[in-house]
């Protein structure tokens, strides 16, 4: 078919669609001016009929007869609903929904409603909005009846359940109907069958309506069902929950382990102690902004790549530092490790007031990408893009830096000189200029960390400083030396931590987790992985 | 006979240097008291309180040295129990406020009331006793200091592995006293100090009176380190800092060493933290920061590590310019205070004590050189 064809046919299709909804348009406003008229009963039977009509403009009329806000023109009996607007009361007209300019309470007849009928009403939205074309709303009614669980709505969802097609919502709509068969008085056998249907369910919310059965049901039949599905459904509940936690855990374990992972390679191979680590991710984090920066003057279409290209700036920049430090400084302290403690925390206090004296000591705003940003549901964990991302990526610097280790000559250098140093040295590899590469490697790594870190800290001068203990003891619980137990010691005290955060607070799981690794240094005081035989000296 | 005894442990130099500190500590609260506010002698009360600090600062800087310098631990939590003695006279203080507190509660300190406390935590009982909170002040930091050691010397945690420790455990103190429902006043700390002993806080004589003990437990401290350090246990001390593990194959117990100097610089830290509170009128939980501590061992480098002398000179030093830097040229501080760690620890590995010795012998040197 070409195109013309296919606006031919749309054409025709909405011409008739219009014609349709013009019938419809007669039909409801007959349906609406009954609304107006007679008693209550008869308004009741009004309502019923207007729900039966399956028209979905019939809802917003229902909604404001609820609220009270729907009127009757005293000039021409023309159906109105108002709005508040100030002293008067904006207008719009009731079935085309065109507006109708403003009026007072005195030119206006306001339908009344009493509680029974604000019952039906809702009832009859709640129907309405099962019928609707529109597959979230039907979802939405379906979820609202569930959480309502009233059994006036049982009709309209047997009559939905009838003719619904997509099997989620038909789902929904199932448990919705279970959920109003226990709030009425079916009989015990129906009772049972919704009880096992709403346990399925096993979320909250189906808590809440089993906890609600149990409490209330006169059947011992039902009230033992409802009690052991509740039971059930919160063990599900608890389950799930660990697996959030475990899933913050991990999301924790690797932010720790990118920070920690740089000074496994400074501290754990060179066994040098860099307290301006920290630093090094601080100046990772303050090269994604000035790329984000240039790229939002400069390049607005590349925003979505920022991290891509600040990723490669933030390695050279940290790792060039870092051998600037190593050449200048580190070299001369080697076999003094508690002068280099010193040198190094020095050296951050400058690299701090020097970030503070260029960028300002505020926190800088570092933007995330289009596909780092929105969540989505796993079973009952919710799970952020930004941090899946970071997950990934802290696994594939892990990787890399493992494949580098092993399958480089960098690599075999390095791990040459870490264990026996005059013996590479006489094998002619150039020891100092390993030296300031490893060195370079780790805060390179630690820059990259950095690139990630902005994305969920503030990046400020004081961003490093946060890490550095948390690092170190990353580093020492998991053996110093050995990259795997940094990335298990990593992952297990994010764990840890956020498995106590529930019971102890933010703060105080903190401070056990760090007691927790005093004691545990006390008892293995290489880690958890410690290097045994000769390489150990 | 233990005075002669004690004077008999010290050399010249220190002798000289104790009689100074006590000088010091004598002169300037005389000097602001006798003299009239006009005569170019009167010292004026904020130049007392600014050296009452200071020499508070020393005498954590002695505690310091104490471990670093001659038993080589590497103490980052130094600050932990010099905030916790500063802790212990915060808490006799705030009693001493009694019901001239903003809400006017007898017992309760202010910031309790603030957070609808019914009734005092255990743990403030005693301390309206100035004895039992100076006692507190001493014993609370040496109980951590024994609980840690104990531990980390036992399984011989050593070096860098063990600085690590101590700072990680000045950082989980300060995220505990920063909590509000530690008791502890939170993350204002207390201040609004009334009066000491039935002193005024602000009064000058109280103020001459404080910077005068701070010189006297200065030098209390300095000549009960000399004792320490000249003693036969000393002499060990330092063979421990300098072969740990020849010492241990001679059949020393390590441990015990360690430990006795590791509690008795905690005792030390925690009178200096007990002085430092009255004279600057505030104790909040950011004393316990790492940078602190870490600030505390850098005075003990630019002074020079193993003399007794050396840190108090050095905290001296690094404070003056530290309250001038950060006076005139608040954003050099800490560009100098970085440098200065650098600078330190690769061109003065002995401190500025050392540097002197230095330049003596190089000058010696070319003496005996010219004649020849």
């Amino acid at each position: 078919m070409s195109p013309k064809h296919i606006l031919a046919v749309l054409l025709s299709v909405l011409a008739s669609a219009a014609l349709a909804g013009a019938a419809l348009a007669a039909d409801l406003a007959g349906l609406v001016a009954n609304l107006t008229t007679g008693g209550f009963g008869e308004r009741e039977a009004a309502i019923t009929a207007l729900a039966a009509s399956g028209e979905q403009r019939a809802a917003p009329i229902l909604d404001a007869l609820a609220a009270g806000q729907l009127y009757v023109r005293k000039s021409d009996n023309l159906v109105l609903i108002g709005k508040p607007d100030g002293n008067q009361l904006s207008l719009t007209e009731a079935i085309s929904g065109k507006a109708a300019g403003s009026g007072t309470e005195a030119e206006l007849d306001r339908v009344r409603v009493n509680n029974r009928l604000r019952g039906v009403i809702e009832a009859a939205v709640g129907s309405l909005t099962l019928m609707s074309p529109n597959t979230k709303v039907r979802r939405d009614a379906a979820e609202a009846l569930f959480k309502r669980r009233d059994a006036s709505s049982l009709a309209a969802l047997d009559a939905a359940l009838a003719v619904e097609k997509d099997p989620r919502i038909k789902r929904a709509m199932s448990e919705a109907r279970a959920a109003s068969v226990l709030a009425s008085d079916a009989p015990t056998a129906q009772k049972l069958d919704a009880i096992a249907l709403v346990r399925e369910r096993a979320d909250r919310d189906s808590l809440g309506v089993l906890e609600a059965t149990a409490n209330s049901a006169t059947d011992p039949e039902v009230k033992a069902a409802a009690t052991a599905g509740a039971s059930a459904v919160r063990q599900t509940l608890a389950a799930w929950e660990a697996a959030q936690n475990v899933w913050y855990g991990i999301s924790l374990g690797s932010v720790l382990l990118l920070a920690a992972i740089g000074l496994a390679i400074t501290f754990g191979t060179m066994g040098v102690i860099n307290m301006a680590h920290g630093e090094m991710v601080m100046l990772g984090a303050y090269t994604t902004f000035v790329v984000q920066e240039i790229i939002r003057t400069s390049a607005p279409h590349l925003f979505d790549a920022s991290l891509l290209i600040a990723l490669p700036l933030a390695f050279v920049v940290a790792g060039g530092i870092g051998i600037l430090i190593e050449r200048g400084i580190i070299r001369f302290l080697y076999g003094r490790p508690l002068d280099t403690l010193l040198a190094t925390w020095g050296l951050s206090l400058v690299l701090q007031q020097a970030v503070r004296s260029i960028f300002g000591s505020s926190n800088r705003e570092v933007g995330a990408p289009s596909w780092m940003s929105g969540a989505f549901q796993l079973g009952q964990i919710n799970v952020t893009y930004g941090r899946l991302w970071i997950v990934v990526f802290s696994l594939i610097v892990f990787a890399t830096l493992i494949l580098v280790l092993r399958k480089t000559p960098l690599g075999l250098y390095m791990r040459a000189v870490t264990q026996n140093r005059p013996m590479a040295s006489a094998m002619g590899i150039r020891t100092p200029r390993v030296d300031a590469l490893t060195f370079g490697l780790g805060s390179g790594i630690a820059g990259l960390a950095g690139v990630a870190l902005s994305q969920i800290d503030n990046v400020s001068p004081n961003l490093g400083q946060g890490y550095i203990i948390d690092s170190f003891m990353v580093v020492v619980f998991g053996g110093v030396g050995n990259l795997f137990g940094t990335l298990i010691g990593a992952l297990t005290l994010g764990v840890v931590n956020k498995f106590l955060e529930p019971y102890a607070g933010a703060v105080l799981g903190k401070i056990l987790v760090l007691v927790f690794i005093i004691l545990f240094i006390q008892r293995r005081p290489r880690g958890l992985f410690a290097l045994k035989g000769r390489s150990v000296e | 006979m233990i005075t002669r005894f004690l004077w008999q442990g010290m050399d010249r130099n220190l002798r000289l240097f104790v009689l100074l500190v006590l000088a010091v500590g004598i002169a300037l609260p005389v000097l602001n008291q006798l003299m009239p506010p006009g005569s170019p002698f009167h010292v004026p009360a904020w130049l007392l309180q600014l050296i009452g600090k200071y020499l508070s600062f020393a005498l954590l800087a002695l505690a310091v040295d104490l471990v670093w310098g001659f038993c080589g631990i590497l103490s980052l939590g130094h600050g932990a129990f010099f905030a916790l003695g500063g802790y212990c006279m915060g808490m006799y203080l705030m009693r001493q406020i009694g019901s001239r507190g903003v809400y006017g509660n007898p017992i309760l300190p202010d910031f309790m009331v603030f957070l609808n406390y019914k009734e005092l935590p255990w743990f403030w009982y005693g301390f309206d006793n100035f004895g039992f909170a100076m006692l507190m002040a001493i014993l609370v930091p040496s109980v951590l200091a024994f609980a840690l050691g104990w531990f980390a010397f036992r399984s011989r945690v050593t070096g860098v592995y063990l600085s690590i420790i101590t700072q990680a455990m000045t950082f989980a103190l300060m995220l505990a006293f920063f909590r509000n429902d530690m008791g502890l006043g939170g993350n204002n700390g207390m201040t609004d100090f009334k009066e000491i002993l039935g002193f005024s806080v602000q009064a000058d004589s109280t103020r001459a009176v404080l910077c005068f003990a701070s010189a006297f437990m200065l030098a209390l401290g300095l000549v009960v380190s000399a004792a320490i350090v000249g003693s036969r246990f000393g002499k060990a001390l330092t063979a421990v800092r300098d072969a740990e593990s020849r010492m241990r194959f001679l059949g020393y117990r390590v441990e015990g060493y360690k430990l006795f100097v590791f509690v008795f610089s905690a005792a030390m830290a925690g009178v200096a933290g007990a002085l430092y509170v009255p004279q600057v009128g505030i104790i909040n939980p950011s004393e316990f920061s790492p940078a602190n501590s870490i600030e505390a061992v850098l005075w003990v480098a630019v002074g020079g590590r193993g003399t007794l002398i050396g840190p108090v000179i050095g905290a001296f030093i690094v404070n003056f310019g530290k309250t001038w830097l950060t006076g005139a040229l608040p954003e050099v501080w800490l560009f100098a205070l970085g440098a200065l760690f650098i600078v330190v620890t690769l061109l003065l590995p002995k401190g500025v004590v050392g540097l002197w010795g230095q330049l003596k012998a190089r000058s010696q040197a070319k003496k005996a050189r010219a004649p020849a």
